[in-house]
């Protein structure tokens, strides 16, 4: 596979654009795997790129019902931070970021990391002891965050609303190399370093079942046939459930729909990004001039990839108490993406009842910033059979023994 | 936006007025009962795509609470009805399966 480099587009605009290559291959399946990952989305992608890159397994397949990274990979708002409570989480979600810092270039794909900060806006006294416990945590946790005051937010974001009339800003959370990353190229430039080490990624291919023998894996279903393979990782986000009861097993997991827009496209004004929990809205400006929002969730079980349009209300109304200035922006479009919530609120990277079956779900409203550091810890669950240190608190069987990492107290909304 | 009927106090109630409060028809475990059951009751839930028993409340409305037949997959309605039940009733089932053949409650 060629390489991209400054060079490769001098020479091809002399050659008119002719000699660029697919950047991942087409695939047919192939009758047997070292390893089958279902769902090609970021986090999918990330475990076979690990699987490769850290333990030597390269003889395998992606296997995906739809489109590449068409999931939840393609629909949140590329918020990018690890500014959590639990150490566990702390941990996992660092390990993300730090790994994101040198993504485009280990990829050899621009995934257009972008560093610019972000702020967690208190806006109650609860929320400001709430920040301020989770900088000191942060900082045992080696995470570098800190605590800034209400004139330092209003330096960085000069469009925000200081003083509000219901929820006046008290401070923030800050998180410096926190920020943003193109969400679609996340997941092509892991299915290209993929492509290039042997693995196959096999599109518009659903499974359909899973075969065991003797409580182990010997394989999967699909509508392209059938896939041998002694182990298999499940990752699958809003469907989890449904494959697990294919597996045999359930899962602690319910599935909703999350809601994002963006709005027509405008000049810089905003060059962090912002959440305000208090409210419950959360904003970033894209590089194309966007401002991207993340809204609600909805509170009931729903798998058709659309909200309820009464949150994208009460999205836009804490936003425009927050930023004035946006009142008479248009949006542009709004879409929906169904995410596996649990117990806690934290994901699962696990184990499960049927051996040599793992999975890696429950990511819920917050998958997409933990992508490499996902893909890092499900791979060495999958080539070593056991989970290691960054997946290790996160076992299903958390929910059985009481061990929960609860971030959703410690963030109080989504996350 | 969703509209469910309360069956209460018969109004169609908008999704804003009411407040949901999950898979309907749970076996209660506490005190006492072994580790797989109380997690199953805490934890696992059918997350079906497809025909979902749910409890919802009129929460601006008369304030009961209530159940629904829904489709998870199309938003479709079946049906709602009173709370004080064990399971969905007959006509609740009939109707589903009359939009859904093929399906059973299980």
């Amino acid at each position: 596979m060629t390489r991209y480099s400054a060079f490769a587009i001098a020479r091809e605009a002399l050659r008119n654009h002719q000699g660029w290559q697919r950047a991942w291959a087409r695939a047919t399946p192939k009758a047997r795997y070292d390893a089958v990952i279902i769902g090609a989305g970021g986090h999918g992608l990330a475990t076979a790129y690990y699987l490769g890159r850290n333990h030597g397994i390269t003889n395998v397949a992606v296997i995906e019902k739809g489109w590449l990274g068409g999931g939840n990979t393609g629909r949140n708002t590329t918020i990018i931070r690890s500014n959590y409570l639990q150490d566990p989480s702390a941990a996992l979600y660092e390990k993300a970021r730090s790994l994101y810092e040198t993504l485009s270039q280990e990829l050899n794909y621009n995934v257009m990391f972008s560093p610019r900060g972000l702020l967690m806006l208190a806006q109650t006294h609860h929320e400001v002891r709430g920040y301020l416990r989770t900088v000191h945590a942060n900082m045992l946790q080696g995470v570098q965050t800190e605590w800034i005051g209400p004139d330092r937010v209003k330096d960085l974001v000069p469009i925000i609303n200081i003083d509000g009339p219901r929820y006046p800003v008290l401070g923030a959370l800050y998180q410096a190399r926190g920020g943003t990353a193109r969400h679609d190229a996340v997941a092509w430039g892991y299915a290209r370093a993929c492509s290039a080490m042997g693995m196959d990624i096999i599109q518009q291919c659903e499974v359909t079942g899973v075969r065991a023998e003797h409580g182990k894996v010997t394989g999967v279903e699909t509508t392209k046939g059938f896939i041998a393979t002694p182990k298999l990782g499940i990752v699958v986000a809003g469907h989890s459930g449904q494959v697990a009861g294919m597996a045999g097993f359930r899962l602690p997991v319910e599935a909703v729909a999350l809601q994002a827009l963006v709005s027509e496209p405008i000049k810089p004004c905003m060059d962090v990004v912002v959440m305000a929990n208090t409210v419950h809205g959360y904003m970033s400006q894209s590089d194309k001039g966007e401002m991207v929002i993340g809204g609600g969730t909805d509170g009931f079980n729903n798998f058709t990839q659309r909200g309820s349009f009464h949150h994208i209300e009460e999205t836009l109304r804490a936003l425009i108490e927050t930023f004035p200035m946006i009142s008479r922006l248009k949006m542009l479009r709004q879409w929906g993406g169904i995410v596996d919530m649990t117990g806690d609120r934290s994901p699962i990277i696990s184990k499960t009842p049927l051996g040599n079956c793992f999975i890696n779900c429950g990511w819920g409203t917050g998958g997409f910033k933990a992508i490499p550091g996902s893909g890092w810890a499900m791979a060495e669950l999958m080539a070593k059979g056991e989970p290691g240190p960054l997946a290790a608190d996160f076992g299903m069987e958390r929910f059985r023994e009481g061990r929960f990492i609860d971030e959703s107290v410690a963030a109080g909304v989504a996350h | 936006m969703l509209l469910l009927t309360c069956p209460y106090c018969g109004i169609a109630a908008e999704e804003t007025e009411l407040a949901p409060g999950g898979e309907a028809h749970l076996k209660r475990f506490g005190p006492g009962s072994s580790d797989d059951d109380f997690e199953a009751y805490m934890f696992a839930r059918k997350n079906p795509k497809g025909v979902h028993f749910e409890r919802w409340r009129h929460a601006y409305g008369c304030g009961k609470w209530f159940m629904a037949a829904r489709c998870t997959a199309t938003l479709e309605v079946f049906g709602t009805y009173p709370a004080q039940v064990p399971g969905p009733p007959p006509e609740i089932i009939a109707r589903i399966k009359a939009r859904r053949p093929g399906w059973s409650p299980g």
